[in-house]
């Protein structure tokens, strides 16, 4: 039988995924971090810290701003030096908590052992409200609040979790070492969100080329008795980790254009996040830290971290031997879909799942060239959409054809891009022609109310 | 500290480029040309090099000159126009005939339009029919050539012209089929342009393109399905009156149309199934034109007529939204 995978477009990078033999070795502290309180999709957190305050780790030092945000919590003991703007890894000023580092003292009621903690709590209120005060956010990507994501609307119902395994991005390996070293914990961590969506079928969808990490979650699922959880081995295809096309994957549905998941009777989590669910539930431990890849050819210290949220980036990268002389750009997440770096005095996210290394020859854009039809983007759109054709209309600026041809679809993987043979900058016009008839759609949806 | 490069995602880039697609189709096309210059010799030789120096130079001096922009010759694109319009012309064909193709070609049907992309006909079939129409002596008349090495190779006229005289002159296809065998057909003893003659070295190249993944497959096999089908229900009817669907996907110019022009990615529809109705209008409309026209021959005018159609088959077929209906 054909493994499973999606069934629109995708393309197939080299997975480079070297890495993966990096066991996750803790980083020592810096002697300062910087807590942003944005990092997550919704409203920033606010301080409830000031200058002069003693904190130890673990403690909250930012509210939710709204229902669609999340707790911030210190990642280190010491004292608050400064709450104010600093620059971010864009270069756009956030507010921040700046503390300095005196010891390693955690906040009471935190479990810091070892100890495997099985049983799980019976009551879901409580499990949602320890989600919610450990400040847990998805850690695919998109770091939207777990216990937001966690509390479907009303008439909505749950079939599948979906555990996102698939690291479908070139170069990462932190998913990866995490299944292989905390697999209990991810799988305990799966089996409470399960519970909490009222006891539904449970996937882990884990491409082919981690066949260790299956093998693994297998024996765990089996050890530990869980019930309801399978693994899913998935094709390798990028971007598979994407929400809408895991669940094209594993379930055969698809989610209408606008639509949640939960419309289809999904719910997807990452494998970082179900790790910070058990931490959360079992052992009242917050988000204080997080795996991430260093990577790159031209980076001699391949490594996969475990680190103190807020932890400055160029502190990190001295800790593994410094910047490689022939690095032009380092990319915070995966080569498809990451964020270049503008700032290397910036600190670690929640959210930041690895540093890339790339070479100019690796990275560099060659010069744009005529069209030559070939119909390569359009193969390569998970959506199933033309690029060539959106390109073409956010040229002419002609926003109804592009609402038509569901230019707001686009979930901005790059597979376009990486696959035109003419260099022709498709996703950076398409980008920008979303957000415009996002705008407009938006605009035209507060009128209608 | 070093200064660091920032720009949008995605940071890397398939290897693939428009240069590499195009060489991938020069390489194809090899086979076929060493065939060319094995059977056809010296004359074949230098219509081939003319052909292609003049696409190149064309290109080079337009770019340059006329258009003021970045020469795009390093494309490639050139040299398979080239190619193609060499393998398109009967190896006697005197070599300023095939400049004029080859200047109609890259001057008119190409980069008046605007340059690769923006062409709405293939440029070798447009040259091609260019001088088909305006020099048709040269076009239709085969003699039998002295191979590069004196082979004395093929007839002297092409397989399908003899079944259009012959049946105008009321003879049945029984019995004009008895001068040809399938075994000549499929290895080049046949008289054509230089291109028609070696269906084995072109399919070589097409099943080349095919695992490079430069091209995909649904267009030339819809042809050949179409072409196949077409003539075996005319033939099934009256196999005195039409030739047999075999003999019609041998002869001609229909591998090297169906293989590399009509795959052409500019002037061929983006999506599958649009691929697929392309291929069956070139194939019906080839076959329509061996059976009905005055032509002997129809792929390059049944291309050109489906290349003006690929906007409309673009509007018509597109790939399935992702979660919409």
């Amino acid at each position: 039988m054909a493994k499973r995978t999606f069934s629109i477009g995708g393309i197939h990078p080299h997975d480079s995924k070297i890495s993966r033999e990096c066991a996750i070795r803790p980083l020592p502290l810096p002697p300062t971090v910087y807590i942003s309180v944005a990092q997550h999709i919704g409203a920033p957190a606010k301080p409830i810290v000031a200058p002069g305050d003693k904190v130890k780790v673990g403690q909250p030092v930012a509210e939710p701003g709204g229902f669609v945000s999340a707790f911030i919590h210190s990642s280190v003991s010491g004292t608050v030096k400064s709450v104010g703007p600093r620059k971010d890894l864009a270069g756009n000023n956030q507010m921040t908590i700046e503390i300095a580092v005196e010891g390693d003292e955690w906040a009471e009621g935190i479990d810091t052992s070892d100890t495997l903690v099985t049983a799980i709590p019976e009551d879901n209120k409580a499990i949602l409200e320890k989600i919610r005060l450990g400040g847990v956010v998805g850690l695919g990507g998109a770091t939207f609040p777990t216990h937001v994501k966690l509390s479907p609307p009303p008439g909505s119902k749950c079939e599948c979790l979906i555990i996102n395994g698939c690291e479908c991005e070139p170069y990462l390996t932190s998913d990866f070492r995490t299944l292989l070293e905390k697999g209990e914990q991810v799988v305990i961590g799966a089996a409470i969100i399960r519970q909490v969506l009222g006891n539904v079928r449970c996937v882990f969808g884990i491409e082919e080329n981690k066949p260790e990490a299956i093998a693994h979650i297998r024996e765990v699922i089996a050890k530990l008795g869980c019930e309801g959880m399978e693994v899913m081995s998935l094709k390798k295809r990028y971007p598979q980790g994407g929400e809408k096309q895991l669940i094209d994957a594993v379930m055969h549905r698809q989610v209408g254009s606008g639509a949640l998941p939960i419309s289809v009777g999904a719910v997807v989590q990452n494998v970082a996040t179900s790790l910070a669910v058990y931490d959360a539930v079992q052992k009242n431990k917050p988000i204080v830290d997080n795996s991430i890849t260093l990577t790159g050819e031209c980076f001699p210290n391949q490594a996969n971290v475990l680190v103190r949220v807020g932890t400055p980036l160029s502190f990190i990268i001295d800790q593994l031997g410094g910047m490689p002389a022939d690095a032009v750009k380092v990319i915070s997440g995966g080569p498809m879909m990451g964020k270049a770096i503008a700032n290397l005095d910036a600190a670690t996210l929640k959210g930041t799942s690895s540093l890339l290394f790339l070479r100019a020859d690796q990275t560099v854009r060659g010069e744009a060239s005529n069209c030559i039809r070939c119909g390569r983007c359009a193969d390569a759109c998970p959506m199933g959409l033309e690029p060539f054709l959106l390109n073409r209309l956010a040229k002419a600026g002609d926003m109804d054809k592009l609402e038509a041809n569901a230019v707001q679809d686009c979930i901005e993987c790059g597979c376009c891009l990486y696959s035109c043979p003419a260099n022709i900058p498709l996703l950076d016009v398409i980008r920008m022609a979303k957000a415009d008839v996002m705008k407009i759609m938006r605009a035209r949806a507060a009128a209608k109310k | 500290m070093s200064k660091l490069i920032v720009s949008p995602s995605p940071h890397i880039h398939s290897a693939v480029s428009t240069r590499s697609l195009m060489t991938d189709v020069v390489i194809a096309l090899l086979p076929a040309v060493l065939c060319s210059f094995i059977f056809y010799g010296w004359n074949q030789i230098l219509l081939m090099f003319v052909s292609v120096a003049t696409c190149v130079l064309l290109e080079w001096a337009i770019t340059k000159y006329l258009m003021k922009k970045p020469s795009t010759i390093g494309d490639m694109s050139a040299v398979i126009t080239g190619i193609l319009l060499a393998l398109n012309v009967p190896y006697t064909t005197p070599w300023w005939v095939i400049f004029i193709g080859a200047v109609f070609a890259i001057g008119v049907a190409k980069l008046s339009f605007g340059g690769l992309g923006q062409n709405i006909w293939n440029p070798a079939i447009a040259g091609r029919v260019f001088l088909l129409v305006s020099f048709p002596t040269y076009m239709t008349t085969w003699s039998a050539p002295k191979g590069l090495f004196g082979v004395d190779a093929v007839t002297g006229a092409t397989p399908l012209g003899v079944i259009k005289e012959g049946l105008l002159q009321g003879s049945t296809v029984p019995e004009l089929m008895g001068s040809f065998s399938y075994k000549d057909l499929l290895f080049a003893n046949i008289g054509g342009s230089a291109g028609e003659v070696c269906a084995l070295a072109l399919l070589a190249g097409f099943v080349y393109l095919c695992i490079r993944k430069v091209i995909k497959p649904w267009i030339t096999l819809s042809i050949f399905a179409t072409v196949a089908l077409t003539s075996l229900l005319f033939w099934g009817i009256n196999p005195a009156r039409f030739t047999d669907p075999l003999f019609n996907l041998l002869t001609g110019g229909l591998i090297l149309g169906a293989c590399f022009m009509a795959t052409d990615y500019v002037t061929s529809p983006m999506s599958t199934w649009g691929g697929v109705i392309f291929g069956i209008g070139i194939g019906f409309l080839t076959m329509m034109i061996r059976y009905f026209g005055s032509y002997p021959e129809g792929v390059s005018f049944a291309i050109l007529i489906m290349n003006s159609v690929v906007p409309l088959l673009n509007m018509w077929f597109k790939q399935k939204k992702y979660g919409r209906a």
